[in-house]
């Protein structure tokens, strides 16, 4: 019988296979932040240890660090400690850091792809759940423990259990104005938050092979939001394309050799997945949250859904704590939610892609009075390619702050945060509770809608704007009862 | 992590059940960024009443924890068994852990040892009328000996011999060495290096 993908990538990299035991698996690719390898590093030093292949781990710095100032000293001393731990440990063991200041910083998932190292065919782990973004090339990449940190940086390895297989295939064409963020959302809300729980999903389908590699990897991001272990795309000439000429993409012979071996990186035709999720692209149209999970969402033309047509009652329940978190009223249309703060960002939306979309919203116009608007590159190389087209300038002149590159207001760990009740349309990956500071509430969105919002301060798609000034946007059709089943049968 | 096959020490016997992870270690320790330097922090918000038994002056130095049921519920923090390990014990016997605390401590090398309600009570009328009283806690044998107390219990066979033999993880993960090594020898030279170019 064939194989899928994942199970490819996973029998290429088997150091020991013995019954009754998990695989041992090699780790091509260790990428390091902050928050999650002090007490690995503290394991090693302890158990008088050395990092086996300083040659396949990188560290940078992301969750902590400031966008504004950072030439000062960091004023919590948390994040301060943090910062300088790993600058210790990364000294101490030999460790490549990248470090707040330096050319490369960035989120540790837009820093991997932009220098090549994230590669078809690679294991890729990181102490991080997002890690799946870098299966966007055919890499299997999951998030891992601090325990499992410390036992790739002593062995290179990790024993681990067989996962199962979810073919989610989006076939036909993305209409007009749909992003890759609209389409994942609109898988998480179908299957739900735990509906991935230990699957590696394949996403598939001409909609998927449409996609460029900064779409692709929006969508592998999210994967973990449904509850997936890892989310992968083969590679295809779009991946190669991308790679090639990357500082540390294969040169000369070697790039023939790998080119040819990612080539045969793709499910075979008779290979069953354990799971199958079918998806018609031409269906999907700007998707939001209006929860307090990544699976509560729904069409950007619906409204906010009532608690009691869940026929599940504890899915009512977590409904309805959403709505009241949230300060929403079901039947509310999602277009009449008036946000204060806008964040374009994040390992999920903080590519150049990503940019270029928000700022062609935002050209010649300005964003609504009261509105805080957050641009934050990903990485610093995404910020230099921004400044070199002028899209800092575009995001400035509509009234929006530039920031400097860092997982900023994605999470509540460094300065930039939502003040209680303060509520925001947000590129990142999630609206928990909390989660961009205490009692902030998120709407997930893409960039093309976080820019329609800022300028109309409520959720808003591109396609609102066109009848400015005067008009209103037009309200969509649907009702709540569209809520549940957004993606049609 | 040290083998661990009989320890000999002092107890303390803590007569309360339920005691979940943020008792045993308060979140806001969680912020560290070592291993070591918890055993301030275990059970913190108890210490401050000078009467709670880990702080009465006969208990200092004593290694084996006798705690009520269900011991380690709550949060997977790590920082729990760390805390233990940190503040000087090397066993815990309650009539039940928390599956996840069970787990974390047998890999840290802190056994955890199962016994009826009945024994550990005999333990706590031991340790207390008598704080000098010793308490073994016998791997090799599988049982728990005090005056008075002979006691068997059960740990499977695989942790058992990881404990015995003073493996974690990757000390067992290191055991397969040469696989490890032909793996990396047969690896392709395309594959990416993060060495700066
Ligand atoms: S940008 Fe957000 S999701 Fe991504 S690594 Fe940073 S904190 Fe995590």
């Amino acid at each position: 019988m064939g194989r899928t993908l994942a199970e490819k990538v996973w029998d290429d990299h088997v150091v020991r296979r013995a019954e009754g035991e998990p695989d041992l698996l090699y780790i091509d690719l260790h990428l390091l932040h902050e928050v999650t390898s002090p007490q690995a590093f503290d394991g090693l030093r302890k158990a008088g240890r050395p990092v086996r292949r300083l040659d396949l781990t990188i560290a940078t710095e992301d969750h902590n660090t400031p966008t504004l100032d950072i030439d000062k000293p960091i004023a919590d001393p948390v994040s301060r400690t943090q910062l300088e731990t790993l600058r210790r440990n990364c000294a101490e063991f030999g460790v490549r850091l990248h470090p707040l200041g330096d050319v490369e910083q960035g989120v540790v998932h837009v820093v991997g792809p932009q220098l090549g190292l994230t590669q078809p065919g690679t294991t890729v782990v990181c102490g991080d759940s997002h890690t799946s973004t870098h299966g966007a090339f055919g890499a299997l990449a999951f998030g891992i423990g601090t325990s499992q940190v410390e036992h790739v940086l002593a062995t290179q390895t990790l024993p681990l259990a067989p996962f199962r297989t979810m073919a989610v295939t989006v076939d036909g064409e993305l209409p007009e104005g749909v992003t890759a963020k609209d389409l994942i959302l609109a898988v998480i809300a179908r299957i739900g938050t735990g509906g991935g729980q230990g699957y590696v999903i394949e996403y598939r389908g001409t909609a998927i092979e449409q996609l460029s590699m900064e779409a692709r990897m929006t969508v592998c991001n999210m994967s973990i939001e449904a509850g997936a272990r890892a989310g992968m795309i083969a590679p295809d000439e779009t991946t190669f394309a991308y790679l090639k000429d990357r500082p540390h993409a294969p040169q000369g012979d070697d790039w023939d050799a790998a080119v040819a071996y990612w080539r045969t990186l793709r499910t075979d035709d008779d290979a069953v997945f354990d799971h199958e999720v079918v998806i018609d692209a031409a269906e999907l149209s700007p998707f939001v949250t209006w929860g307090t999970n990544p699976g509560q969402g729904a069409p950007l033309s619906a409204a906010v859904p009532d608690p009691a047509s869940y026929p599940d009652p504890s899915d009512r329940l977590s409904a309805e704590k959403a709505l009241e978190y949230m300060g929403l009223t079901a039947g509310q249309p999602l277009r009449d939610i008036r946000v204060d703060t806008v964040f374009v960002g994040s390992c999920t939306n903080g590519r150049i892609e990503d940019l270029r979309a928000a700022a062609a919203v935002l050209e010649g116009r300005r964003i609504a009075d009261g509105i805080r608007m957050l641009v934050v590159p990903g990485s610093v190389r995404v910020s230099l390619q921004a400044v070199g087209e002028g899209l800092d300038k575009v995001f400035t002149a509509a009234g929006a702050e530039w920031r400097h590159a860092g997982c900023s207001m994605c999470l509540g760990m460094n300065p930039d945060q939502l003040a209680p009740g303060e509520r925001s349309a947000s590129t990142s990956n999630r609206n928990f509770e909390g989660r961009q500071g205490k009692g902030g509430r998120t709407h997930l969105v893409s960039p093309q809608v976080a820019a329609a919002t800022a300028v109309l301060g409520h959720l808003a798609s591109p396609a609102d704007l066109s009848d400015l000034p005067g008009q209103s946007a037009p309200s969509g059709p649907a009702g709540a009862s569209d809520v549940r089943t957004p993606l049609g049968a | 992590m040290e083998a661990f096959t009989t320890h000999t020490g002092r107890a303390v016997p803590l007569r309360r059940s339920n005691v979940d992870t943020d008792q045993i270690i308060p979140a806001h320790w969680l912020k560290k960024v070592t291993r070591d330097g918890f055993e301030d922090g275990l059970f913190e918000a108890w210490r401050k009443d000078p009467e709670f038994v880990l702080n009465r002056p006969e208990r200092r130095g004593a290694s084996v924890l006798v705690a009520g049921p269900d011991f380690g519920t709550g949060s997977s923090r790590e920082h729990a068994v760390w805390a233990l390990q940190n503040y000087g014990f090397k066993a815990v016997v309650s009539a039940r852990f928390a599956d996840i605390f069970r787990g974390n401590s047998l890999k840290n090398g802190l056994l955890t040892v199962v016994l009826p309600q009945e024994t550990v009570d005999a333990l706590w009328e031991l340790t207390e009328a008598d704080p000098t009283a010793e308490v073994t806690v016998d791997l090799v044998a599988r049982q728990v000996r005090a005056e008075g107390i002979t006691a068997d219990f059960d740990l499977d066979e695989n942790a058992r011999w990881r404990l015995l033999e003073g493996l974690d993880d990757i000390g067992l993960t290191l055991r397969h060495e040469a696989d490890i090594a032909s793996f990396e020898a047969g690896r392709p030279s395309f594959k990416p290096s993060t060495a700066r170019i």
